[in-house]
């Protein structure tokens, strides 16, 4: 098992990390070159900086037209009517039971009594699934994957899984979408794009993005070739099904052919095939929703974690699942292998990685999951302290989100400091992973971005041909870009073609470490 | 050919025999739960609710109720038969009213109509039988004290029952009609696996839901009809029976009559219990009928040759074999390696590559199908006057150079020739023979004029008769042809194209006979005469809103009528596109390489006839908004679904290939396009 007691000590205040070169992570001032070699591989990629301050915020929150128009007074079965159109049987009780008129006594006492009688039972439905009484923002907030999504500038970062393309969600829901082979930024709004929550590129596709969106998903079909930075919402497929909303979580199918949407209020996950935007409800009730959806690079199995202390591992055949209580708290999140065979998620409450395999997928196996019977723990992420020149350095807590590199060598994860230490703080932790013959986890190193820098979010580049490339988004509204140079064990044909340079400065310090592995 | 047609008829029946069988014996086995519940809602009292059940528990094993179970067994076997006889895995779309009109009045629905509706009287006779109270009999004991002597009981009509059974009759003959309307023969194939129970148990809440609110609408109908038509049926009752009406109690067809609370309520519940079990039964057969089908891909045993997946695609299976053998290809080819090393294998004595070149064929003959469909009805639609489309001949001549890519054995110097000798359309040459063998004159203004030689036109079949004529004279090589889309449908539509063409005739008999006197003299002069006249009589017809509205063709309908079969044009595509993919890993002979060329040009020529449809000017892009019902119209969206898997099927070979692509021999301009794909720019 790994502790972060094997863990190199973090970079020096002051100083950003900048590259992972001859197994070590080497940091320094901003803007310190790369080795030579390798300084072309990242020559056009963005490096951004999206402040807070620059987004406009909404000018009008309300949705309806209403407050444009002057009050007037109807009947009250006119009024009746339009309150049973717009909100539903809810507004028509409401609206009975504020009438003003004096001779619906009987009327008024009754909706009063159905409405006291639903606020009960849907009090009673809250205190089983406490998440449904949230309002949707919080609910989004709470289960997102970003750290902050409520206050930073960046709300979700997708990599296109085939370019060098990505897209950013911010918090004044526009959508930027950044090539790096081309100038223009297509900026992507729309009346039902609010609270984006996720963001998922179409694979095996030039450009379809789909957002996660408060009320829907949207679909956006960018033409790759276009010149114009305003794609009109006309570009937009909005799929809406009742009862699932807000959107926290999407997953597209590896081959491209389904769109996986999950709620934490539905308590199906929707399978949608997009061009017809026909959908097939997966209900399985228990969990109260579905938070976060995970689909395995192979295309396999799905992980689907609830708000309530259980998750569920779906097999994308014939779509059957396996369900797994965890012990104290919700599965957090959770991330594959890049075969698919390995299954690694946080749970809240405890500071630890789990790790689950599951036997090879052969495709004969019609309807069973085929995960092992128990899940270990493979890293111990509780708080340890460093000693540094520049004082004692407090590290360590619950995982908020995981990344692991599309050719199963570096597993980053953003690691929470508990709230009730003051001088802990928000981290990435690096891993070096393998996955085969056996699977092991070692300690890589931590990322550090500017001062006063908390991570964000994190996403590995899908096709980084010398190693891997870590994006991490940060709380001041800059997205940087961290290469991990290394030879691929398992894909050596990617690795760099140039013999590899000496040994870098000496900012980077080496430590000897022994090998731990979980077995 | 008698020998193949039994062969069929026998995989036929191994492969859709038992999934029949058990839809049948489930539908039947959930009848006795639909009529308890029947049963107890129907008795429902919420007042007593101690005395309800258990009444309604001694009400389940009367024998009124076995009996009636006994009878809707029967009842559920016929409309099961009937579900099997009329599916469909092709929707047939009505391309204009009167061809919907056409189709209602067909015998095979007459009968399918009249056997519903004797089989809603029977169930709705079984609901009131158990519901018993007021609705029980036909024949009454009259509650008038009139008859003077009491020993002899009169009996009179009870209308309620009347009631009941005709608007069981009248349910039934509107689910017949609804199940022509909403194509619920069509069988729509799920885009996920999953189990049958799994399935069912989803479509239930949607199912009872449907046939609540459906039923509720009946019964207004039955209602507005006994209203006005009620009297008949209870006049003919009385004459044959000799049971008179109750002059004690209201007529059933007067306002006061109807607004019976409890007898509404029943009628309601008849009609869902009703739908619901006709609508299980359905429902159930459908989903038995759409479940993968596993075939071999290499007989283990000589008898199994003809059930195996290369034989069945290559011979002319009926249609619902095809689309389970199309849809294993594609299931195998996503997740059964065992299966996929099978295609990939060499035929033991001999090594060639049987199994490949059995599927590879039949995948690209169904893509050359679809490219040539859409060709034919790109022109049309460049005819119709607004889109011009000069590269539809180059492009069908794309279409037949990688035809003969394949059909050579994939040799490219039996290509290059064939390209020469090809420079023609196929598609062009076919739809000028029957012209030449025709023309008597060899006069352009005979052929262009499109009313003047009806007969001509319905030989050929292609001349529009909308078609503007501006060129005064012109050859036939540019003749413009007429939307071959609508007469493609049905029958019926072309029924109409005929009646079009027959009323012009008769309008004008002796001109048409003056003329053929005349061209030769004065074409020009007797042409724009002519113009002048179908100019009248067109605006003449057009003013008629009944006729506009019965031969006014809806654009959306005849473009679903195109991609009516696409299904397995998705599947075809998915599947040799993961096939290929695989191939990169797993061919070990190198079968697939030899097709590829032929694959990638059929593939980027297909996409290049779908982009051009989806920018024709009536063609939406954009998939309608459908509501989550019951009913499927997969059918209606299939299009779209075809331009997003042809893309990914593209982009899933090129990903896997990479580089590797530059080496294929395609022409030029596909080179480019494939290079485009190799850089996500499409």
């Amino acid at each position: 098992m790994c502790s972060l007691a094997l863990f190199p000590p973090p970079p020096a205040p002051g100083d950003v990390s900048l590259y992972e070169f001859n197994n070590a992570l080497v940091s320094g001032r901003l803007y310190e070159t790369l080795p030579l070699a390798f300084q072309d591989q990242l020559a056009d990629l963005p490096v951004l900086a999206i402040p807070k301050e620059t987004l406009k915020a909404h000018s009008r929150l309300e949705h309806s037209t209403k407050p444009a128009f002057i009050h007037h007074q109807e009947t009250l079965w006119k009024r009746c009517l339009n309150a049973w159109r717009d909100v539903g049987m809810c507004g028509l009780l409401n609206e009975i039971a504020g009438a003003e008129e004096e001779d619906l006594q009987w009327m008024k006492r009754g909706s009063r009594w159905a409405l006291a009688l639903c606020q009960w039972v849907s009090s009673l439905h809250g205190s089983l699934f406490p998440h449904l009484s949230l309002c949707s923002e919080d609910m989004i907030a709470e289960f997102s994957q970003a750290v902050d999504w409520a206050g930073c500038s960046i709300r979700a970062f997708a990599w296109h899984p085939h370019t060098s393309k990505f897209a950013v969600a911010l918090l004044d829901d526009s959508i930027r979408v950044y090539n790096s082979s081309s100038a223009t930024v297509p900026i992507l709004k729309h009346r039902l794009q609010r609270s984006v929550a996720a963001l998922a590129w179409k694979p095996l596709c030039a450009s379809i993005l789909a957002v996660a969106c408060q009320s829907c998903v949207l679909v956006w079909h960018l033409d790759p070739t276009s010149l114009s930075t305003r794609p009109s919402s006309g570009c937009a497929q909005v799929l809406a099904h009742p009862g699932h909303s807000p959107v926290t979580s999407l997953a597209w199918a590896p081959s491209g052919e389904m769109l996986l949407s999950a709620s934490p209020v539905d308590t199906a996950m929707l399978v949608w095939d997009v061009s017809t935007e026909n959908c097939v409800p997966l209900q399985w009730f228990g969990g109260g929703g579905v938070t976060y959806l995970a689909w395995s690079p192979d295309g396999s199995r799905v992980l689907a974690a609830t708000p309530s202390a259980v998750f569920r591992v779906w097999e994308a055949q014939m779509w059957t699942c396996e369900r797994w209580p965890t012990i104290k708290g919700r599965c957090q999140t959770g991330c594959w292998s890049p075969d698919g065979s390995r299954l690694l998620f946080t749970v809240q409450g405890e500071s630890v990685i789990y790790s689950l395999s599951f036997s090879e997928y052969s495709g004969e196996l019609q309807g069973q999951v085929g995960g092992s019977k128990t899940a270990s723990i493979v890293a111990d992420l509780s708080e340890t302290g460093f000693e540094t020149l520049y004082g004692e350095e407090r590290i360590g807590g619950e995982v908020h989100s995981m990344a692991w590199d599309p050719s199963g060598e570096r597993l980053a994860a953003v690691i929470r400091g508990s709230p009730e230490a003051a001088e802990s703080r928000t981290i990435v932790a690096v891993f070096r992973t393998r996955n085969s013959p056996v699977f092991e986890l070692l300690p890589c190193g931590f990322l550090q971005g500017e001062p006063g820098a908390q991570p964000q979010l994190l996403a590995f580049h899908p096709c980084f041909k010398k190693g891997a490339l870590l994006t991490v988004c940060w709380s001041t509204g800059r997205i940087s870009h961290v290469p991990f140079f290394f030879v691929s064990a398992q894909f050596p044909g990617l690795s760099p073609r140039h013999s590899p340079v000496a040994a870098l400065s000496s900012s980077a310090s080496v430590r000897e470490q022994p090998l731990f592995s979980e077995l | 050919m008698r020998a193949g047609g039994d062969e069929q008829r026998v995989l036929l029946r191994q492969v859709l025999g038992w999934r029949v069988a058990a839809s049948v014996a489930w539908s039947v086995l959930l009848l006795p739960l639909c009529t308890a519940a029947f049963i107890s809602i129907s008795s429902i009292d919420l007042l007593h609710p101690i005395q309800w059940i258990s009444n309604s528990f001694n009400d389940w094993y009367t024998s009124y109720a076995i009996f009636c179970m006994l009878l809707l067994s029967v009842v559920i076997l016929i409309i099961s038969i009937f579900n099997v006889e009329f599916y469909a895995v092709v929707p047939s779309i009505p391309c204009s009213r009167l061809a919907l009109l056409g189709k209602i009045i067909h015998p095979r629905q007459v009968i399918h109509s009249a056997v519903h509706a004797i089989m809603g009287m029977l169930v709705a006779w079984c609901a009131a039988v158990m519901t018993k109270g007021k609705f029980q009999f036909l024949a009454v004991p009259c509650t008038a004290s009139e008859s003077l002597d009491g020993a002899v009981q009169h009996m009179c009509l009870n209308e309620y029952h009347l009631f009941l059974l005709l608007s069981g009759a009248f349910m039934g003959y509107s689910y017949s009609l609804l199940y022509l309307v909403n194509n619920m023969n069509y069988l729509p194939f799920p885009i996920i696996q999953q189990y049958k129970y799994l399935r069912f148990r989803r479509s239930l809440p949607a199912l009872v839901k449907h046939s609540c609110v459906e039923s509720l609408y009946l019964v207004r109908n039955v209602c507005v009809a006994y209203y006005f038509f009620g009297y008949i049926p209870r006049a003919w009752i009385s004459a044959t029976t000799d049971l008179h009406a109750d002059s004690k109690l209201h007529p059933l067809d007067t306002l006061t009559g109807l607004l019976d609370l409890s007898l509404l309520y029943h009628t309601w519940l008849c009609g869902i219990f009703l739908l619901i079990t006709w609508h299980i039964a359905w429902l159930l057969f459908k989903i038995y009928a759409t479940e993968a089908h596993h075939f071999p891909v290499q007989p283990t045993f000589t008898e199994e040759t003809d059930q195996c997946l290369p034989k069945i695609l290559n011979s002319n299976p009926p249609l619902i074999i095809k689309f389970l053998a199309l849809q294993d290809l594609m299931l195998l080819s996503q997740y059964s390696p065992v299966r996929r090393q099978e295609v990939f294998s060499l035929s033991q004595p001999g090594g060639h590559p049987h199994n490949w070149t059995a599927i590879s064929k039949e995948c690209l003959n169904l893509f050359r199908d679809l490219t040539q469909k859409l060709i034919m009805q790109q022109e049309a639609a460049a005819t119709n006057g607004r889109v011009k489309q000069p590269s539809a001949g180059e492009l069908g001549r794309s279409l037949i150079s990688s035809e003969a890519a394949v059909s050579e054995e994939m040799s490219f110097q039996a290509q290059k020739s064939n390209v020469s000798r090809a420079h023609m359309p196929s598609l062009v040459k076919s739809s000028l023979l029957p012209l030449k063998t025709l023309s008597t004159s060899d006069l352009g203004s005979s052929f262009g004029s499109p009313f003047s030689s009806p007969a001509l036109n319905r030989q050929a079949g292609i001349l529009d008769l909308n078609s503007p004529w501006h060129g005064s004279v012109q050859s036939p090589h540019v003749m413009r042809r007429g939307p071959k889309l609508w007469t493609s449908s049905s029958g019926w539509v072309s029924f109409v194209d005929l009646q079009m063409n027959g009323s012009h005739q008769e309008s004008f008999p002796v001109i048409s006979v003056a003329r053929v006197g005349n061209e030769a003299i004065q074409p020009s002069f007797i042409y724009t005469w002519l113009q002048n006249k179908q100019e009248q009589v067109r605006s003449f017809l057009s003013k008629r809103v009944l006729i506009m509205y019965f031969f006014s063709k809806h654009p959306e309908a005849s473009i679903q009528a195109i991609f009516s079969d696409t299904q397995m044009h998705i599947w075809a595509l998915e599947g040799l596109s993961r096939l290929v993919a695989a191939s990169f890993t797993e061919d070990r002979f190198g079968v697939v390489q030899t097709t590829l060329p032929a694959i990638l040009n059929t593939l980027l020529t297909l996409q290049e006839v779908v982009d051009k449809h989806f920018k024709l000017p009536h063609a939406s892009s954009k998939p309608p908004r459908t509501s989550g019902s019951l009913m499927d119209t997969s059918y209606k969206t299939l299009r779209f679904a075809l331009r997003a898997s042809l893309k990914t099927a593209i982009y899933r070979i090129t990903t896997t290939f990479g580089e590797h692509l530059n080496a294929v021999q395609v022409s030029a301009e596909h080179k480019k396009r494939l290079q485009q794909f190799l850089e996500f720019k499409e």
